[in-house]
């Protein structure tokens, strides 16, 4: 029996299981894929928004706002990258300025400071590569950027550090109330493959799948809604590219839609994207033509870049487009709280969600049953982080140490063994090629691991003590390899 | 931090870094340092297990792994004035040629030099640049990567493959996954032409029925987990695909052979004035680039059809680089040589020193019945005919040192009858 | 009768134009144009008469790893894939030195296959 169970261990997860953790080690999280941030955390934009988007008085407003206000310092303690880098919301015309003035008033409204429209000369100013179309813009200086994986992988790691449980490949089949009179004593929650767990109060935080995830709850129900993924494609561009802009570049939301951004990454690559293509296939995560043209199209018409040979990868990830346009937070049973439909500004307000599930439970429960442990630490470290931020004389010290850090393995990002052997050890621990890259860079540069992913491939199977060929790219049947050559085999055929 | 102090830095081990440290010790050199990030010497050549190599060179046909030996040996000759450091990575590269480097016995180190050789070699041009509509599955791989695997590791990468690009590692590729047991399905190439040697079509694909699909190119990945398949579809002249043409291939292995990039990251750090045409710095007649004393060869320097031609390049860089050290910096010449008609590019860029020096290049499209002239200053000097020149060849003129005193451009250029 | 070639001896991949006739089932070559070389026409023959050609790959070691092989000279073309299949079965000690015979003869063409690189 555990107090708190987690579903999902992407951002939203990760920051309430580290939030819980603070008044008990009593929490276990479970997560469907075989790695943490592998849903709408693992693709998305990346940004901080200042919280001028929302629509004055929702959840999703007051949210991202405090959340945006929380995030340097939930960064700073979790060593996760975080660029205080400000942003633009560009307009084309007349009416886009009108627009940005109406932005303008609704971010005073929420709470946002420093908002302020510029022309095109102003924009000028602040960024030489805005697009020769570009007549205005709404700066905003408290937006910011961060890697979204790099926070999810830090506050789940967090919480483990602090006493919590990880369970991957739990999907969960069923959560069924035990009942004790009229009261629920506890939940048990089932996983498809029949491991059980039993706890107290259940935290849904399944992403795209949160609705499904309730619909598995037997009883009676209090609140209904439903959750439809949103495909968002991106282009990233090599780190040459990554100082074209220094901060966001939005576009004037119009009757075309909320348009695509182009921002720096913290990594030094320039992201563009998302679109924003409605879908009902929840693992629908292609990159289609179409996309990549609209990225392409909106992109170069925001910020001059020449992409010819620029691009390095493309991608899509999905967003949870809750049913009722704002965040679902609330108690969907009388111990289970959905955290349903966290779109964008999801990221954002992660830190704010998980304070504003506390609240939820502290009267439920009691604000007595909230007592913080002297034991809990907020922070996390990783070696295979802090190595890539360190002068040459500490590099020589830890290499002094572990000659491993002096083996590069890979070129591009210049990431060492010694780095992704860390990596594989340390909590949430990952076990197939994308879960080093997501925690190393590790094959994510330029050359997308055409040298070290056969590398890579022979340190995790040599780390976990497997064969080659049972490696994987991110679990499930994803092989990298089929088998040997030369096993005597082909004679048979 | 450990501090050295060398003459000659050379970065890479490859057949480039090789035969630049052979040619700067005959040359007298006694203090040579050649930087290796693979465990042992021979770069690329060591998972090049196919033959073709060193018919120039040394006359006879060799693999990649017995040309990257005769070097090795030739490196191990010279022990006296040649240290190899393998296993070790160049992290950094200064205007005033100091090299920081890291490996497991030293740790990091810095080397002051007297003069460097840039033998970085050449990566694959990776999937992303391409973006292709899909999953990302994994089975997708660069043909380089595959051969890794197989001929190194001795480990299969997959059982039905489709090959994306028709540069030279993708026909060996099918060739040798073919010999391993598995099924190449077809090789698509999105230009009208192949990018690869003509005798390897024949002896890669010809030889095992595998078809050539010109004009073709990948336009849909198949599969969520392992790929499961992909669509082909043909291309226009503006090689956008044609609707309609669509055909659905079952395979679980797709490798990209979509060209080759000099692997520059350390020459642009070190604020080297860069060739946007080759990739590679721009360098003069001795191969040295714009920062005096840093010299380049190799792939690193333009993409090579041969690895002989590599190592020809190469010993003349380690030469330059013994006349740099020596002081012998009489260059009397400031000629610029420029690519004109079909020539995308000429290495070298210019000439500073007197004397005949070879001129390569190579050409925008296939042509036939071509003609490559070259003129001095307005004059024509020389002149020869081709049957046929492909983009796959990295074509030469040999330009003699009595047309180049005084002169001020040199300009390189091919016509010929485009494909239709 | 005539026949269009591409010469593989060298990289330079010559377009060869052979004629031949047929005598009591047996392939004459009576010209050979296009080539660059004298070894072209020595090619262009025996790619009529009897092709061969030369395998590279690997042999596992007892060790479990894969070093670089070659038949020491051409091998009819149409035993290629007889010729892996032989060599998916051995097993070599190690150390291997580039020249060593991993096997000898083999299938009885008269061709060893050596090694072409050191382990």
């Amino acid at each position: 029996m555990v107090e708190y169970l987690v579903i999902g261990a992407g951002v939203v997860g990760g920051m309430v299981a580290r939030a819980l953790c603070r008044y008990t080690n009593s929490v276990a999280i479970v997560e469907k894929c075989s790695d943490v941030a592998m849903g709408a955390t693992r693709a998305n934009s990346a940004i901080v928004h200042a919280g001028f988007d929302c629509k004055v008085g929702t959840l999703k407003a007051k949210l991202n706002v405090m959340g945006s206000k929380m995030m340097p310092e939930v960064a700073r303690a979790l060593g996760v990258k975080y660029n205080p880098c400000g942003s633009l919301v560009v307009g084309f015309s007349d009416e886009d300025r009108a627009t940005l003035e109406e932005l303008k008033v609704r971010g005073e409204t929420n709470g946002v400071e420093g908002l302020v429209i510029l022309d095109r000369a102003g924009v000028l100013a602040l960024e030489e590569n805005i697009g020769d179309d570009v007549t205005c813009a709404l700066y905003a200086p408290t937006g910011a950027i961060i890697c979204p994986y790099e926070l999810a992988i830090a506050a789940v790691g967090c919480a483990m550090d602090n006493g919590a449980e990880l369970h991957l490949g739990f999907e969960v089949a069923r959560v069924t109330p035990v009942m004790e009179g009229t009261r629920v004593s506890f939940y048990e929650v089932e996983s498809r493959d029949g491991r059980r767990i039993e706890t107290q109060t259940v935290i849904n935080c399944a992403g795209v799948y949160a609705d499904e995830v309730y619909q598995t709850l037997e009883g009676e129900k209090t609140m209904d809604f439903s959750i439809h993924p949103r495909v968002g494609e991106y282009l990233l561009l090599d780190k040459e590219y990554g100082k074209t802009v220094s901060r966001t570049i939005f576009r004037c939301p119009s009757k075309m839609g909320k348009g695509i951004l182009v921002t720096p990454t913290v990594d030094g690559n320039l992201l563009l994207g998302p679109t924003a293509v409605d879908t009902v296939d929840k693992s629908d995560t292609q990159v289609t033509p179409e996309g990549i043209a609209k990225v392409t199209k909106q992109a170069t018409e925001q910020v001059k870049v020449n992409l010819r040979g620029a691009v390095i990868t493309s991608f899509a990830g999905l967003r949870a487009v809750g049913s009722t346009g704002d965040f679902i937070i609330d108690y969907g049973h009388e111990r289970f709280i959905n955290v349903a439909g966290i779109e964008s500004p999801g990221l954002s307000a992660s830190p704010a969600i998980a304070e504003y599930v506390i609240e939820l439970l502290k009267k439920k429960i009691g604000r007595g049953a909230f007592v913080v442990r002297t034991e809990y630490t907020p922070n996390y470290l990783s070696l295979a982080w802090l190595f890539h931020e360190m002068t040459d004389d500490e590099k020589c010290a830890v290499i002094a140490k572990n000659s491993a850090f002096a083996n590069m393995i890979c070129r591009c990002e210049e990431i060492t063994e010694g780095e992704i052997v860390a990596a594989i050890h340390r909590e949430p621990k990952p076990h197939d090629v994308d879960g080093i890259k997501r925690r190393t860079r590790a094959s994510m540069g330029r050359c997308q691991g055409g040298f070290c992913v056969p590398v890579i491939v022979g340190i995790l199977a040599r780390e976990l003590g497997v064969p080659e060929e049972e490696i994987t790219k991110f679990g499930g049947n994803s092989y990298m390899l089929v088998g040997k050559t030369k096993t005597g085999e082909e004679a048979q055929k | 931090m450990k501090e050295m102090q060398t003459k000659l830095v050379i970065i890479g081990g490859g057949p480039a870094g090789m035969a630049a440290a052979v040619s700067a010790y005959d040359a007298g050199l006694r203090d040579i340092v050649i930087l290796e990030r693979d465990s042992k010497l021979g770069g690329i050549l060591t998972q090049c297990i196919h033959n073709g190599f060193g018919l120039h060179r040394f006359g006879e046909e060799l693999t990649g792994p017995e040309y990257a030996a005769r070097y090795i040996e030739m490196v191990e000759a010279r022990a006296d004035g040649i240290r190899v450091y393998t296993s070790t990575t160049v992290t950094s590269l200064t205007q005033d040629k100091v090299v920081t480097a890291m490996n497991r016995e030293v740790g990091m180190f810095r080397i002051q030099a007297g003069a460097i050789v840039l033998a970085m070699g050449c990566r694959e041009r990776p999937r992303g640049a391409l973006s292709i509509p899909g999953h990302r599955p994994s089975g997708i791989y660069t043909a380089g990567s595959a051969q890794k695997f197989v001929n190194l590791e001795g480990l299969m990468p997959g059982r039905e493959v489709v090959i994306l690009g028709s540069g030279d590692i993708g026909l060996i590729m099918a060739r040798r996954m073919t010999l391993e047991g598995a099924k190449v399905k077809c090789v698509c190439e999105l230009m009208p032409y192949s990018g690869g040697l003509i005798r390897n079509i024949e002896q890669c694909l010809n030889d095992f029925g595998i078809p050539l699909k010109l004009s073709h190119t990948v336009t849909q990945i198949h599969g969520k987990e392992r790929l499961e398949g992909v669509t082909i579809s043909k291309v226009d002249e503006r090689r956008a695909p044609i609707a309609g043409t669509e055909e659905y291939i079952p395979c679980d292995t797709l490798l990209l052979s979509c060209g080759l990039i000099p692997e520059n990251e350390l020459t642009r750090k070190a604020g080297i004035e860069m060739d946007p045409v080759t990739g590679g710095a721009k360098v003069n007649g001795e191969r040295e680039t714009s920062v005096s004393g840093i010299f380049s060869a190799g792939n690193v320097l333009h993409v090579h059809d041969l690895v002989d031609y590599v190592s020809e390049e190469a010993s003349l860089a380690g030469l330059s680089a013994v006349r740099y050290l020596e002081g012998q910096n009489d260059m009397p010449l400031d000629i610029k040589v420029k690519a004109d008609g079909f020539v995308r590019y000429t290495v070298p860029q210019s000439v500073r020193r007197a004397g005949d020096v070879k001129v390569y290049f190579r050409v925008a499209d296939v042509l036939r019945n071509a003609e490559v002239t070259v003129t001095v200053d307005g004059e024509g000097v020389y002149r020869k005919r081709h049957i046929k020149l492909a983009p796959g060849e990295m074509e030469c003129v040999a330009l003699k040192g009595e047309w180049l005193d005084g002169a001020k451009e040199v300009v390189v250029c091919a016509k010929g009858e485009e494909r239709k | 009768m005539k026949r269009e070639l591409t010469c593989i001896v060298c990289p330079r991949g010559c377009a060869l134009t052979v004629e031949y006739e047929v005598v009591d089932g047996k392939v004459n070559v009576t010209q050979v144009s296009g080539n660059g070389c004298k070894r072209g026409i020595t090619y262009a023959e025996a790619e009529c008469v009897a092709p061969v050609r030369t395998i590279t790959t690997t042999v596992r070691t007892t060790a479990d790893h894969v070093v670089a092989v070659k038949t020491a000279a051409p091998i009819p073309k149409e035993k290629m894939m007889e010729v892996m299949e032989v060599l998916a079965r051995v097993r070599v000690e190690e150390p291997v030195r580039i020249g060593d015979t991993i096997v000898e003869d083999i299938l009885g063409t008269g061709v060893n296959v050596v090694a072409t690189a050191n382990i």
